[in-house]
């Protein structure tokens, strides 16, 4: 979390300053805001009634409802597990620690198509437990299961790297306070952990919805593309677009677009809240 | 002495949370990276050196590297630029700004391959007059370098602005006080504390384009020896079930992007060393 204030100190010229900020300024809008433009302009080209034509589709609904059931099932897992592991982690210091910590961030250093990858590796036909799937009649590469697995991999560690450095600076004083006073462990976790923790939570519960949600090249690999079956929007919009129905994929990706500029307003949100509450405190 | 795994603590609930926290990410993290070194070791040196002295492997991988590494160096010079409009000029509207340095980290990266190959394609806003001028920027190269620098700048940007943020103040003011110019205050002053956030924003924007997927691929026009990018390769190869050579290219992608994020740690040991030396 970042604030903009004003840092006085080395003033370069006027004209240098100038300068800066109109190149700074530029660049952001060259690179990043035109292509955002570019999404929007694209998807109601045609008029409003295409657009809502494009995503009342079948398949684009069906692909709605799978990326919205994905999110459904990976966020809650990974909230679940950031709240336990950073617990663990931030509340007690033992032998193993950092190293335990490290492994949590170790899906953000593996590239998204390698992370579909591994699971291939496990789950695929000639895969580690492929034979055994096959006479079982599991299939989980080329279906739902492996793009929840593939997306629980990707989100993984947004939580628990939220948290834990969070719950560690806080430091334990209160809930020891808590327990000594005769309240139980549960009931400290939710009347003095989770008021403390609550806008990291929603923080990292946030960017990992919007990854959950956008997640591409991971579920690519794992997903195997059936039409109404197996696509997420992020696919659909592939499919469009290498259809050459560029208004229907940008209709599709309209849809992303818009959840990443919710993202993007709750995140200041949330920022903007817990800086207050700092000051406060 | 005693060993003591852990240190005392009136808190409730270590044994439990530990627990689950291991099992859960040995499930989901740890079991399928084992896969993946199980399969490479399974490989051999030889089997993995013959899938990668392929032509159409290396090939991959110069493109991979070398557009990665020009992206980085921009979005490291643009990143600074970024970073020090947004803590050090004065601006209206700045919050805006700050919050747009996050869209490529918000965006599905499918969703920004799209938009950037429609705005840079022959027909696209920018695309259009540089094609006029004789550049052709998506489906070659170029296009791919534009994906990994959109997808690269939030790194630098955030890594460098709390560095720039934390900056004593006082150090600068003094140094000009005591007669040395702006030029020299900035080389001897600002810049060697903001050095090895510069080198870490290039290291994480380096490590991100080599393993981008989804924002390349569209605009990337995917030529096999031309612009076929290495992740590309990989699914290539998995459609066609030859995991062997899936798993020798991940590998390989891997051991360089380690390789060369170890050097960037030892620069930046270096350059913070000799900062606290000083």
């Amino acid at each position: 979390m970042y604030s903009v204030t004003l840092k006085k100190g080395l003033q370069p010229p006027l004209i240098i300053n100038a300068l800066i900020s109109i190149i700074a300024i530029a660049f952001l809008v060259f690179f990043l805001v035109l292509p955002l433009v570019i999404i929007f302009g694209e998807a109601f080209s045609q008029g409003i009634s295409m657009w809502w034509a494009s995503i009342a589709e079948k398949e684009a609904l069906s692909a709605l409802r799978l990326t919205l059931l994905v999110a459904a099932i990976a966020v809650p897992l990974n909230l679940f597990f950031g709240v336990v592991a950073s617990w663990a982690l931030a509340k007690f210091d033992f032998w193993g620690r950092s190293f335990i910590i490290t492994l949590i961030d170790l899906p953000f250093a593996v590239s998204p198509v390698i992370s579909g990858l591994i699971y291939v590796l496990l789950f695929g036909i000639n895969g580690w437990l492929g034979p055994w799937l096959i006479k079982y009649n599991i299939q989980i590469i080329f279906a739902v299961p492996g793009i929840v697995l593939a997306t629980l991999f990707v989100t993984f560690p947004f939580v628990a790297r939220e948290l834990i450095p969070l719950m560690t600076e806080q430091g334990s004083e209160e809930e020891q306070a808590a327990l000594t006073l005769g309240s139980n462990g549960l009931k400290t976790f939710w009347k003095i952990t989770l008021p403390n923790i609550k806008w990291g939570l929603l923080y990292g519960v946030i960017l990992c919805n919007a990854r959950a949600m956008g997640e591409f090249g991971a579920v690519s690999v794992v997903s195997g593309h059936i039409r109404g079956e197996t696509n997420t929007l992020p696919l659909q919009a592939e499919i469009l677009y290498n259809e050459y129905n560029f208004m229907a994929a940008f209709a599709v990706a309209s849809l992303l677009a818009f959840l990443a500029l919710i993202t993007l307003v709750l995140k200041l949100i949330v920022e903007w809240k817990s800086s207050n509450n700092q000051e406060r405190a | 002495m005693k060993f003591n795994f852990k240190q005392y603590s009136v808190l409730p609930g270590f044994g439990i949370t530990l627990g689950y926290t291991i099992f859960y990410l040995s499930l989901i993290v740890m079991l399928p990276l084992t896969a993946l070194v199980a399969k490479s070791a399974a490989l051999g040196f030889q089997g993995f050196w013959e899938v990668i002295i392929d032509p159409r492997v290396l090939a991959s991988f110069k493109l991979t590297f070398g557009t990665a590494f020009i992206a980085a160096i921009i979005n490291t010079l643009f990143g600074f630029i970024v970073a020090w409009f947004l803590i050090r000029v004065s601006f209206p509207g700045k919050r805006l700004f700050d919050s747009i340095v996050d869209l490529p980290f918000a965006l599905p990266t499918a969703v920004s391959g799209i938009a950037l190959t429609a705005v840079y394609a022959p027909t696209g806003w920018i695309g259009k007059p540089l094609m006029e001028a004789g550049i052709k920027v998506a489906f070659t190269p170029i296009g791919i370098t534009i994906a990994m620098i959109f997808i690269g700048l939030p790194f630098v940007v955030r890594t460098v602005q709390p560095a720039l943020e934390e900056l004593e103040v006082e150090l600068e003011e003094v140094a000009l006080s005591l007669g040395a110019s702006k030029f020299i205050t900035f080389g001897k002053i600002i810049f060697p504390m903001i050095l090895p956030s510069l080198i870490t924003g290039f290291a994480l924007s380096f490590a991100r384009a080599i393993g981008e997927y989804g924002s390349v691929v569209f605009i990337a026009g995917n030529m096999p020896m031309k612009t076929e990018i290495a992740s590309l390769l990989i699914i290539t190869k998995l459609e066609q079930y030859d995991y062997t050579g899936a798993t020798a290219i991940a590998l390989g992608m891997l051991l360089v992007s380690f390789l060369l994020l170890f050097v960037i740690n030892l620069l930046q040991s270096w350059s913070s060393k000799r900062l606290k030396g000083a």
